[in-house]
Order: C-alpha cells, then structure tokens, then sequence
C-alpha cells in the first residue's frame, strides 16, 4: 500500500515542458510512475515525449485521469500552481519548487484547511514508494523495498540515511521529505499519522534538523497516538545560534528551535535519538531485529 | 545553517524606521550620518538635543554604548567620533543616526511576528516595554497580549481594540493612536512580506503622542524577487568578507570557528557533516552548501570560497549526489587543484549518483593531496585527523 504515492498514483507534471521538469518527470516514468499529463498554460495539445500536454491542470484531470500533482514551475509562479493544482480535482501535490515566499505558504495553508487535498512540500524532493512511483527527485536506486517509513525535512541527508539502511539490508515502504520552509503543506505529524495507518510499514524513522517546532509536536503525536516503534535523527547540534534580530522569535512556541531541545523533548518521550546517521541507522536495525536475549 | 534557519534580509533602524514613516507609523525626524561632519550638520539642520545611535544589526546597543544623547552639533560630531568605528557585539558601527531627542513619559512593546508553529501572524503588545520582553512573557505573561490574526481575514479594527484593551490602555487618545499604529504595522509586515515587526520601546510623550523609537524589521528572502526596492537596503559591507564573496558565487557559506573545512550538498546533510566532524572530536570550520545542483564550476567557486579562510588545514567534500552528480564534483575538485594549487588536504566521500565515475576520475588523477573515504563517518574522521597533523 505505501503512502501518497503507490501504483494508483496518476501523476500530472506542472511544468513538465520545462528543462528540469522534463528531466525529472520522464525519469520519474522511468522508474515506473505513471505519469499521465503536463500542463503548460499555451503548450496544451503539444507533447513531452508522448506525454500529453494541457494548458490547465483541470483538463489534465479530465481527460487523462490524474490524480496527483507535481509543481515544478519557478518560484514566482508556484503559488498559482499550487492553487490551481488544489482546485483541480486531484488528491494529492506534490511542490518541488524552492524559493516560495513565507506569506504565499501561510495562505496556502489555510485555503488546504478547507479543501480535501493533501499537500506535500514546497521546497522538498517529494515521495518515492520504492518498487512502485516515485514523484519528485529523490534517487530511487538508493533506497530498497521494505517496511520503514522516512520521513524528513531535508532532501540529501535523507539519501544519506536511506543509504546506511540499505548498507544494513533494511527498506521503505515510503520516503517523504516534507521540506524545509517554514510553512510546508504536510508537517511530520500529518505523514506520521498516514505511516500509522500504513499496513507495509512497520517503524519510521524521522529526520528533523533545527528551527521551528515540528519535530517537538511530532514527539508528543508518536507518545500518544501511534503504535508502531519510531526512531530519530536531528541535524544541526553544533550550528551556531543565528544572529537574532529582537526577541519576539524566541517567545512565540516557547520551543528554543536547537536540536538539543528537539532531541530531549523526543527522548523525554521514549523516543531513541541517533547520534550520527550511521548510529540512526542501527537504531532502527534493532528495532527491526532485535537481538535475541 | 543561518540560512536555513531564516532566510531573511535584515534592515536597520534609519531603515526601518523609513519605512514605518511611508506606511504612516509616527517616527521621529533624523537624519543618516557617516562621519562627524556629517552628525554635525544632521545635528544643526534637526536643531535642538539628539540622539546619536550606532547603526548595527544586532541587539544591546545601549548597554555597548552605541547610543547617546548631544545637546548641540559640536557634541554631536563628538559622540559620533565615539561611536564611530565601535565594535558592538562583533558588528563594526559604520553609521549612526541622528535623530531628534524625544521625551518618554511611557514605554511600551509593539511586534508583529511569523508565527510558524500556529502559521498565522502573531500580534504581541505590552505597556510593559523599554525593556527585555522575554523577561515580561516569562515573569508577567499576563500583561502580553498575544494575538494570532487569520492570514485568510487580515487585520481588521477590532484586532486594534483587542490589544489596547487587553493591555490596560486607558486614555482614548492612546488607544486610538496604538491601534492605528497596529493596523499600519501589519500593512507593512504584509506588504513588504515580513518575517518580524518590532517597535520597542513604543514610547508616549508627555503631550501624549505616541511614536516608534526603534525598528527592527526583517524580510524574507524568498520573497524579495518583488520587492527589489527592499532586495537594494541589504548592506552587503556589512557582511563577513567571506560570506559575501560566497554570496556572490551563489555558494551558501557560514563561517564557524574550527579547522575542518567542510563542504557538502544540501543543507540537511551539510549540517549533519558539521555535527559529524564534532563528534569525531573535530570542528569544522565553515558551513558550505552546493545546494540541489553543484556542478563542476560550483565546486571551484566553493573552495575559493573555503580555502580564503586561513584557519582551514583540511577539506571534507561529503557529497550524496541526487541532483548533483558526483563525477561534476570530481571534476570541480581537479579543475580546482589545476587552478588554484590548493595544498590543503582534501577528503571526499562520494556517494549517489555517478559515484564510480566519480571515485574514477579522482582515483587517475593521483593528486598527493586527495584522500578517498568510503563512509561519511570515515571521511569525517580522516579529515579531522588531518587537520590535527597540519
């Protein structure tokens, strides 16, 4: 089954006729996703190699039966995008796009409180479901099938885990970066809750790094609400404490941001924190085998 | 990391308090000054006593000396010698403001901020200002209002009145004049897509006015593509030397205190490296990010950027190509070594996409100074090591 993304996933590519929309789309197809449209506005009837273009994501539902989007249109255009990709029909955006502005995000967040449609990103590498879609630009050779979920705000450093799992014999059933702004359309919580209730997974392992409060509500949501073993990683212990403008910042979660804060609040809560990847990676290896006594 | 953390162009004071005055936030009259002369004249032209404050992005100016009053331009020019060329909190004052001295019968806190853990925008305000507001929400929480305003309705009038009234603010003068205040603040912090609004002190003169006598007002970058008179106020002289050279170069660069050069792709795994070499008893000495796409001309850029620094002895290339493929980054690094002559000693981890081809190029151009590691951990280790023998 997976999450977000599987082999029911129909995946229209807004921007596909773009340079790096083209290259991640069709490679995206190559790996098995079925990518069913792009849209361009003025490019409909025109095609990506076989993929139909349309001018508007409403008619790429339509008429080619997608049901999941990809924004990988530049920054300044995004937001539309996005809009567009909410009202359209499908269930599921995905938004690769790097650069939105934090006030676009905050209106987004609150159009999609009101709307069905789940969105992941901005400023992230997407969803990949190893063995059946992939919908974004995460490396799908690094990561093998199996029962782990991951989730993370980072895109690298999520290869980089995905890899030492793997080195341990150990898949996913899903990998999702949420992105790292500020405001993203689905917190840790929200895909923590979809790996929950996720019969292929089994454990999930959570990647979070400083700034914001994500990670300390994802700690409380794992004690109270979920059942399944989670493991964690935090990046950004020895980052200096950036340069602070007044001090409203600090007073507003009452959270201090820094990854000693997030690593205690998750192990207060039982939650195993690596030190390194490597040691996150054998953390969650023991928990999928654990020695026998 | 900073990146990471907040995008975000800082303004300063005369900057802020600019732009308060072109939304119609009451500010009092200055002028901007460079050198003595230049305070003296502000002084005149203002007439009467000013205030002489140090311009530098960084909070505790009062207390480092950088603001003091002068009751007539010759003391002007004089306290602007003083405070000119100061080091406030590592910040070098390269400017002061000359600003016309304002009588204070009360203090107090007005902000707008990004609320990211509620996603809506944050209104605080206090009588209680002048002062340290973290000490107030931890020791009187009662008396800051916090008020979240939906980014979907906006602000609207009684938002204004929910502050005052919530605060205590009892003369009708004042509550009319706060919550106009208000409602012009978030215009700005809107307008320009802020990311924080804050007038502390918000002072009310003895004839009951009531006026910003500071700013600090922060933009998101993201958002400066349309605001480009906002992208022109960053002061780029102000920046460490290294980190606008790597801004120029489109390298995200933040320089730490160690030894260990590091150099990674994406800001997640960047980060890791950093805490990586410090867990392997080392300390990296800068936070350099390619970023998605790093191609072999980025890399050159990169380590110009890094091996400007005289306190780097070794380099840790951590690379996990996605986007970025590793056989461009060998190719930065050779083309780098052909160019530059860099004797540092360079770690690479590779990993990713076109890794073999990679590991390939660098393994034929047997240069004395590349050391190849499997793993991150290795890498990490090696590099330190390294840095210690240098």
């Amino acid at each position: 089954m997976a999450i977000l993304v599987d082999s029911d996933t129909r995946l229209v590519v807004q921007g596909l006729t773009g340079s790096e929309g083209r290259f991640h789309g069709l490679r995206n197809r190559d790996y098995g996703t079925r990518v069913v449209a792009g849209v361009t506005p003025g490019k409909g009837g025109q095609d990506v190699d076989g993929v139909p273009v349309f001018d508007t994501v409403a008619d790429a539902v339509g008429e080619a039966g997608a049901n999941t989007a990809m924004v990988f249109v530049p920054a300044p255009f995004a937001a539309d995008a996005m809009y567009e990709a909410i009202d359209s029909g499908v269930g599921t955006v995905v938004c690769i796009t790097e650069g939105v502005p934090a006030h676009e995000m905050l209106r987004i967040h609150a159009y999609l409180q009101t709307r069905d449609v789940r969105l992941v990103g901005p400023n992230c590498p997407g969803a990949l479901s190893p063995g059946k879609a992939n919908v974004g630009i995460i490396p799908a050779e690094i990561f093998r099938e199996g029962a782990i979920g991951l989730v993370s705000r980072s895109g690298t450093l999520t290869y980089q885990i995905g890899h030492e799992l793997a080195q341990l014999g150990l898949g996913n059933s899903t990998i999702v970066g949420i992105g790292g702004d500020p405001v993203v359309g689905s917190s840790f919580v929200d895909v923590l809750a979809l790996f929950e209730a996720d019969p292929e997974t089994e454990q999930v392992v959570i990647v979070g790094e400083i700034g914001g409060d994500e990670e300390e509500k994802a700690a409380e949501f794992i004690e109270v609400e979920m059942t399944k073993p989670v493991v964690a990683y935090i990046a950004g212990f020895t980052a200096p404490p950036g340069k602070t403008m007044g001090h409203a910042g600090a007073i507003i979660s009452g959270s201090a941001g820094t990854a000693q804060a997030k690593k205690e609040a998750l192990e207060v809560r039982g939650i195993r924190v690596g030190t390194t990847p490597t040691e996150t990676a054998e953390l969650a290896a023991h928990v999928a085998a654990p020695p026998v006594a | 990391m900073r990146g990471r953390l907040a995008r975000a162009l800082d303004l300063y004071e005369y900057q802020g308090k600019e732009l308060f005055a072109k939304y119609g936030i009451p500010v009092s009259e200055g002028r901007l000054a460079t050198t003595p002369e230049e305070a003296r004249s502000a002084a005149d032209a203002l007439g009467g006593t000013v205030v002489v404050k140090a311009q530098v992005l960084t909070g505790g100016r009062g207390k480092a000396g950088g603001i003091k009053l002068a009751a007539t331009s010759g003391e002007a020019a004089e306290r602007a010698r003083e405070i000119l060329g100061m080091d406030i909190r590592g910040h070098v004052v390269r400017k002061v403001w000359i600003e016309r001295a304002s009588e204070i019968e009360r203090e107090y806190y007005l902000s707008i901020a990004f609320d990211r853990s509620a996603k809506k925008l944050l209104f605080m305000f206090t009588t209680e200002g002048g002062v340290d507001i973290e000490e107030v929400a931890s020791s009187n929480p009662d008396a800051l209002v916090r008020l979240h305003v939906d980014p979907l309705v906006g602000f609207r009038p009684w938002h204004g009145r929910r502050l005052v009234y919530g605060a205590g603010v009892e003369d009708p003068s004042e509550q009319k004049q706060v919550a106009a205040i208000a409602a012009k603040l978030y215009e700005a912090f809107t307008g320009c897509e802020a990311m924080l609004a804050e007038i502390n002190p918000l002072i009310v003169t003895p004839e009951g006015d009531v006026r910003a006598l500071d700013a600090k007002f922060t933009v998101d970058d993201n958002a400066l593509f349309r605001h480009p008179d906002l992208a022109e106020l960053r002061d780029v002289d102000a920046a460490d030397p290294l980190e606008t050279l790597a801004r120029e170069k489109s390298v995200t660069y933040v320089k730490l205190d160690g030894d260990v050069g590091v150099l990674g792709n994406g800001a997640g795994l960047t980060m890791a490296t950093v805490d990586v070499v410090s867990f392997v008893g080392g300390r990296a000495a800068d936070f350099c990010d390619l970023g998605g796409g790093g191609d072999a001309e980025g890399v050159v850029d990169a380590l110009e950027v890094i091996t400007r620094d005289p306190q780097v002895r070794s380099i840790f290339f951590n690379i996990f190509g996605g986007i970025t493929r590793c056989d461009e980054v060998a190719r930065g690094i050779l083309q780098a070594l052909g160019q530059m002559g860099i004797e540092h000693p360079i770690v690479v981890r590779l990993d990713g996409t076109n890794a073999e081809e990679g590991r390939r190029l660098l393994r034929e151009a047997d240069a004395p100074n590349l050391y190849a590691e499997a793993t991150m951990l290795e890498g990490a280790r090696r590099a330190v090591e390294l840095a210690q023998a240098g």
